[in-house]
C-alpha cells in the first residue's frame, strides 16, 4: 500500500491541557484507518489538525503525494436547512467545480433521488448524514475523513454507510475513521489507534491487537443443558473436551479473545463508551 | 462561476425561504409606500415618509440581515463547511455583502421613485448617499456577526446597537438633546444629507462624520474578521 500521509510526532494543547501528545501515523491509500477513543480523547482534534482546520502545536502533517484531494464528512451536518437536498450538493458542486450530474449518481447510489427536492429540514438524522457522505464524495476524493459518521443511526442506514466507505476504498481512496464504536471499527478498518487522553496506547490490525491482548487465553463451551464453561486453551483442557464430546454434550465451541472494547479497557481502565 | 456569485446566488435562494431575513428587506419599503399614499397632509414637510423610512432603513435592514445571515452560518457550521470547501472569508463576506447590498438597495430605489418634487441629479445623490450608509451598517452588522457565537449573542447585541442607528434619527427630530448626541452617528448625518437634498450648501461636515463612523466600524470589523478567520 503506498503511503499517502505520515503524521509526525503531533501535539496540540489548550491552555496548560494537553489535547495530543506526539501522535504519529500513516495514512494509505485503499486502506481504511481507524481511530478509536471515548469522548474528549482528542479524536475530533486530531481530525482538525489533518484536514488543516487547526493548527498542530509541535509536528508534522505530511502529504506525499501531489495534488491529494480530501473530502471531509463531519460528525456536525454544517448543511442549509432551509435549502433542498440539490440545492445544498449543488452549492458544493459549483464550489468544487463538479459536474451537476454527479449528484444526481450519488444520490441514486446513497438512495436519496426521490428526496432531492426536500428541504433538509424535513430529513431524518440518517437522511442527512447521508446527504453529509454525498457532500464529502462530490469530488472524485484520495483521502476521506470520517467524523463519527453512524453515530445515532439505526442499522440500516449504518449499513448503507459501511458500503458506501467499503465501496470507496476499493476505489483506492484512504479513508481515516474516527468513531467510539468498537464494532464498527472491528467490522470495517484495516488498522485501527486507540487514543487515550491525547495519547496512541495502541495500534495495528483489530483481530491481531485482539489475539495480543487474550491474556485469559480460554475457550468457551456452550453445553445443551445450557450451561457455557469456559476452558483453558491449553493440552489440560484436551480430556474435558474429549469427554464432552464422547457424550454428545457440545453444541457450540468459541475461542474467546476479548473484543476492541475490552481491550481498552485493559489498557486504560476506562470503557471506550465512558 | 466564482465563488462570490456561488455565495450570492446561496443567499438568493435562502432568502427566498428565510422569512426573519426576507422582513427586513421588504417592510420599510412597503411601510413608505403605504404611509406616503396613505398620509397626504398639507402641514407634513415634503417627503416626510419616503425620508424617515428610508433612513431607517439604512439603520436597520444591511445590520439586522448581515448579521443575521452570519451569526446562523456560524451556529449552524455551514460557515466552517464552507471555509474548508476553500471558500476563503474574503470571498464569502464578499459574497453575503454584495447580496445585501444589492437588496437593500433595491429598497432605497423604491423610496428614492416615492420622492416628490426632486431632480434626477439630487435623485442619483440620493442612492450614493443610500449606498454609503448601507455600506456602514453592513460593516457593523458583520463585525457582530463575526463576533459573536451563536444567533441568540449576535441578536442580544445587535438590537441594541440597531435601535440606536435607526431610531435616534427620528427620535432626533422631536427632541433637542437627542438631536444633539444623535449628530455623531452617520445614519443622523444620512437622515440631514437626504432631507435638504434640494438645500445647497456644503456637506463637507456630515459626510466627515459619515467617515469616521465607517473607518471605526471597518476597524472592529477588520479585528473580529482576524480574531475569528485566523484562529
Amino acid at each position: 500500500m503506498k503511503t499517502l500521509i505520515e503524521v509526525n510526532n503531533l501535539s496540540y494543547s489548550i491552555g496548560t491541557q494537553k489535547i495530543l501528545n506526539d501522535i504519529s501515523l500513516t495514512i494509505e491509500r485503499g486502506c481504511i484507518i481507524g481511530l478509536l477513543g471515548p469522548s474528549g480523547a482528542g479524536k475530533t482534534t486530531l481530525v482538525n489538525i489533518l484536514t488543516k482546520q487547526v493548527k498542530p502545536e509541535k509536528g508534522t502533517v505530511d502529504i506525499l503525494e501531489k495534488n491529494v484531494v480530501s473530502g471531509i464528512m463531519m460528525d456536525c451536518f454544517g448543511l442549509y436547512e432551509r435549502l433542498t437536498v440539490l440545492d445544498n450538493l449543488e452549492i458544493f458542486a459549483d464550489i468544487y467545480k463538479v459536474p451537476h450530474a454527479r449528484i444526481d449518481a450519488l444520490l441514486n447510489k446513497v438512495e436519496l433521488a426521490d428526496a432531492k427536492k426536500t428541504n433538509v429540514c424535513n430529513l431524518s438524522k440518517g437522511m442527512r448524514n447521508r446527504v453529509n457522505f454525498c457532500r464529502a464524495l462530490l469530488k472524485e476524493v484520495d483521502i476521506l475523513y470520517l467524523d463519527e459518521p453512524t453515530s445515532g443511526l439505526d442499522p440500516a442506514t449504518t449499513n448503507k454507510i459501511h458500503a458506501l466507505i467499503e465501496e470507496e476504498r476499493k476505489r483506492g481512496t484512504a479513508i481515516f475513521l474516527t468513531t467510539h464504536n468498537m464494532h464498527e471499527a472491528e467490522s470495517l478498518c484495516d488498522s485501527i489507534i486507540l487514543l487515550n487522553e491525547g495519547n496512541i496506547i495502541e495500534q495495528g490490525v483489530p483481530r491481531k491487537l485482539c489475539m495480543k491482548y487474550n491474556i485469559e487465553n480460554t475457550v468457551a463451551v456452550t453445553l445443551k443443558n445450557g450451561e457455557t464453561c469456559m476452558l483453558p486453551n491449553s493440552r489440560e483442557s484436551a480430556d474435558a473436551f474429549f469427554e464432552m464430546m464422547k457424550n454428545e454434550k457440545i453444541v457450540s465451541i468459541h475461542s474467546s479473545e476479548p473484543d476492541l472494547e475490552k481491550v481498552f479497557l485493559y489498557l486504560t481502565g476506562r470503557s471506550l463508551a465512558e | 462561476m466564482n465563488n462570490v456569485m456561488i455565495i450570492m446566488k446561496k443567499q438568493r435562494k435562502d432568502t427566498l425561504k428565510n422569512i426573519a431575513v426576507l422582513i427586513q428587506f421588504i417592510m420599510f419599503p412597503l411601510l413608505g409606500i403605504i404611509m406616503t399614499n396613505a398620509m397626504k397632509n398639507a402641514n407634513m414637510p415634503k417627503n416626510f415618509f419616503a425620508d424617515l423610512f428610508a433612513v431607517m432603513y439604512i439603520g436597520m435592514a444591511p445590520l439586522t440581515s448581515v448579521l443575521a445571515i452570519i451569526s446562523e452560518e456560524k451556529e449552524k457550521n455551514t460557515l466552517r463547511v464552507l471555509m474548508m470547501a476553500d471558500v476563503t472569508p474574503a470571498q464569502y463576506l464578499s459574497g453575503i455583502g454584495l447580496y445585501v447590498f444589492l437588496a437593500c438597495m433595491l429598497g432605497e430605489i423604491v423610496f428614492c421613485c416615492l420622492l416628490e418634487g426632486v431632480t434626477g441629479m439630487n435623485r442619483v445623490f440620493f442612492l450614493c448617499i443610500a449606498a454609503v450608509g448601507i455600506l456602514a451598517s453592513m460593516l457593523l452588522g458583520a463585525a457582530i456577526g463575526i463576533g459573536s457565537r451563536n444567533q441568540i449573542e449576535a441578536t442580544s447585541i445587535g438590537m441594541p446597537v440597531m435601535m440606536i442607528f435607526s431610531f435616534l434619527p427620528m427620535l432626533s427630530m422631536f427632541n433637542d438633546k437627542i438631536a444633539k448626541l444623535a449628530k455623531i452617528t452617520y445614519s443622523e448625518q444620512i437622515r440631514f444629507l437626504i432631507s435638504n437634498l434640494e438645500n445647497s450648501g456644503s456637506c463637507a461636515s456630515h459626510v466627515a462624520v459619515i467617515i469616521m463612523n465607517m473607518v471605526l466600524f471597518g476597524a472592529i470589523f477588520f479585528r473580529k474578521c482576524r480574531i475569528v478567520f485566523t484562529k
